[in-house]
């Protein structure tokens, strides 16, 4: 199965590309389906520790507003990526280092107090961040070359391909690495990890972080998408919509971020097209589908697929 | 032979219950000393305390000379005392390949995100720990599904990859099937001889006692009622009368 995941995740690509080619409207969508699987593969990660997140977006909105602020005095994505990425480090530095003492419920909701905490300071501090009205980004340029139109778009999604495809393989190298594997024994045996000498808290603090760059380096890339940022971005419901992209997805591959988030979008623009008022219903029964028969995700489905196409 | 270990005057009571009520205890350089007791004596309390899990209310325990009452785990472990556990503690979702090579890992450095875990040197290393302790057949089965021997075997290879030079093992046959384990303990002591392992191991079976251990300590109600070779000690008529009636061989 490992073997065969650099091909699926080229073939995803080609498709991604193939799509954005013949359906041009679906380019904006499939940038930020691509932006939000890199901050769910930061989710999985903290999922391998067996923990939740229940504020990550707080991260992303960290990148994004960075985004903002910044734009106007270096206004080029290959500077303004990096540095979203390093502010959302350094806050999940600083907040990881104290969050990590906690497990489970009080990790969650730790994390969701702080996102929300965050919210608020972005909506109540009007003079600095234009509170609920947000701040627009200003035009962006790609390693000098201004950015417009059609060519916006397109920068934008390439961006966001690479900047995905840069984490999958950290992601993927990770998680096999002592390191990773030590992650995951959180879940299972944490009394044994400080048996053997390693700090769990120290093993789950390099995920935190890497899992906050990966959200910082999401807000960032929706921001120069959307071109407008808020602080909705913060909100629990960002956060909540990435756990539920990360179950959708399935937590067994690193895959998985990407599949929940494309499928996640797509099924979002198709029912809140068809049924514009109850479009969220067709989003859980899209969960209830994928818990009750699928509790792999689209990832385990696609993983059993290849399983039984090997077998026979 | 020289001191590896000291207890001097460990206390812990929890609550009104004396766990530990002034233990004093020296285990000499490669010895495999066995304690016995009935449940609730504070024989694991000792282990707990010893390896940095508990805190001792009063007392102190030196390593080789050093102070470390009190420390972390992780800095004990740092030292060179082990410990496997009376519940296995196994990574369940892992194999048992890789619970031994995370265990290897976190001797050499955990800290590498790029490097696989089961890289070359690490498997082989892996590979030759679990064949040492008779455990190859099942190395590629996840340790949620082995029995209770497999089970005790993969939770003391854990302990015996960090390369300690103090070993100390809570119950290593309980629940291990009456069949299984002797066998158990041969390949266990076999494997800690060849490391030139010293052993402090908590241990109920009478025959196992008395044949492998150099020394026996026999706990009651937090203290140390007796300490000798095992054919003195196990003959004592107090710890007939007060241990081995609770304990008793072939019981």
């Amino acid at each position: 199965m490992r073997r065969a995941e650099p091909w699926l995740a080229l073939a995803g690509a080609a498709a991604l590309v193939v799509v954005a080619v013949a359906a041009p409207w679906l380019r904006f969508i499939l940038t930020l389906a691509l932006a939000k699987g890199i901050a769910v593969l930061g989710i999985l990660l903290l999922l391998r520790a067996g923990q939740v997140s229940f504020g990550h977006a707080m991260y992303a909105a960290i990148g994004a507003y960075v985004v903002a602020f910044a734009a106007p005095s270096m206004g080029d994505v290959l500077v303004l990526l990096p540095l979203a990425m390093l502010a959302a480090g350094v806050v999940g530095l600083v907040i990881g280092v104290f969050i990590t003492r906690y497990r489970e419920i009080f990790f969650s909701m730790l994390n969701l107090a702080l996102s929300m905490v965050l919210y608020s300071l972005l909506e109540k501090f009007y003079a600095i961040t234009k509170g609920s009205d947000g701040i627009r980004v200003a035009p962006l340029r790609i390693a000098g070359m201004a950015m417009d139109g059609p060519m916006a778009a397109w920068v934008m999604f390439a961006t966001a391909m690479v900047v995905a495809a840069m984490f999958w393989w950290v992601a993927r190298r990770y998680l096999v690495s002592p390191m990773g594997e030590a992650l995951a024994g959180i879940k299972t045996r944490e009394t044994r990890l400080e048996f053997m000498g390693v700090s769990a808290r120290g093993v789950l603090l390099v995920a935190y972080v890497l899992s906050a760059l990966m959200a910082g380096a999401a807000g960032a890339i929706i921001a120069m998408t959307t071109r407008h940022v808020t602080p909705l971005l913060a909100y629990w419901t960002s956060s909540g919509e990435l756990v539920f992209i990360a179950i959708l997805g399935g937590a067994g591959g690193v895959l998985g971020p990407f599949l929940g988030a494309v499928t996640y979008e797509l099924i979002r623009v198709y029912a809140a097209a068809a049924f514009a008022d109850i479009w969220q219903m067709a989003l859980g029964l899209a969960l209830l589908g994928v818990i009750l028969f699928a509790p792999g995700g689209v990832w385990g489905v696609i993983a059993g697929l290849l399983r039984r196409a090997r077998v026979t | 032979m020289s001191v590896l270990l000291e207890a001097r005057g460990l206390r812990l009571a929890f609550g009104g219950v004396k766990a530990a009520d002034g233990i004093d205890l020296a285990v000499m350089r490669g010895e495999f000393l066995a304690i016995i007791g009935p449940n609730g004596a504070g024989k694991t309390t000792f282990i707990n305390m010893t390896t940095g899990y508990l805190r001792p209310q009063g007392g102190s325990i030196h390593y080789d000379g050093e102070e470390i009452t009190g420390l972390a785990p992780r800095a004990i472990v740092k030292r060179g005392i082990g410990r496997s556990f009376q519940l296995p503690q196994l990574f369940t979702e892992h194999t048992v390949l890789q619970n031994a090579a995370l265990a290897i890992a976190a001797r050499r450095g955990v800290w590498q995100p790029f490097a696989p875990l089961l890289s070359v040197g690490v498997i082989d290393e892996a590979r030759e720990l679990l064949s040492r302790f008779g455990l190859d057949g099942i190395r590629e089965s996840r340790a949620d599904t082995l029995n209770e021997g497999a089970r005790k075997l993969a939770d003391i290879a854990m302990a015996v990859a960090l390369r300690p030079r103090l070993l100390l093992m809570d119950e290593p046959t309980s629940g291990v099937a009456a069949s299984e384990k002797m066998a158990v303990v041969e390949t266990l002591a076999r494997v800690l001889r060849e490391a030139e392992v010293t052993a402090v191991f908590v241990e109920h079976d009478m025959d196992v006692v008395e044949r492998f251990s150099d020394r026996v300590a026999v706990w009651s109600q937090g203290r140390i009622l007796a300490l000798g070779p095992p054919g003195e000690v196990l003959r004592d008529p107090e710890v007939l009368r007060e241990v081995i009636g609770v304990a008793a061989p072939h019981a």
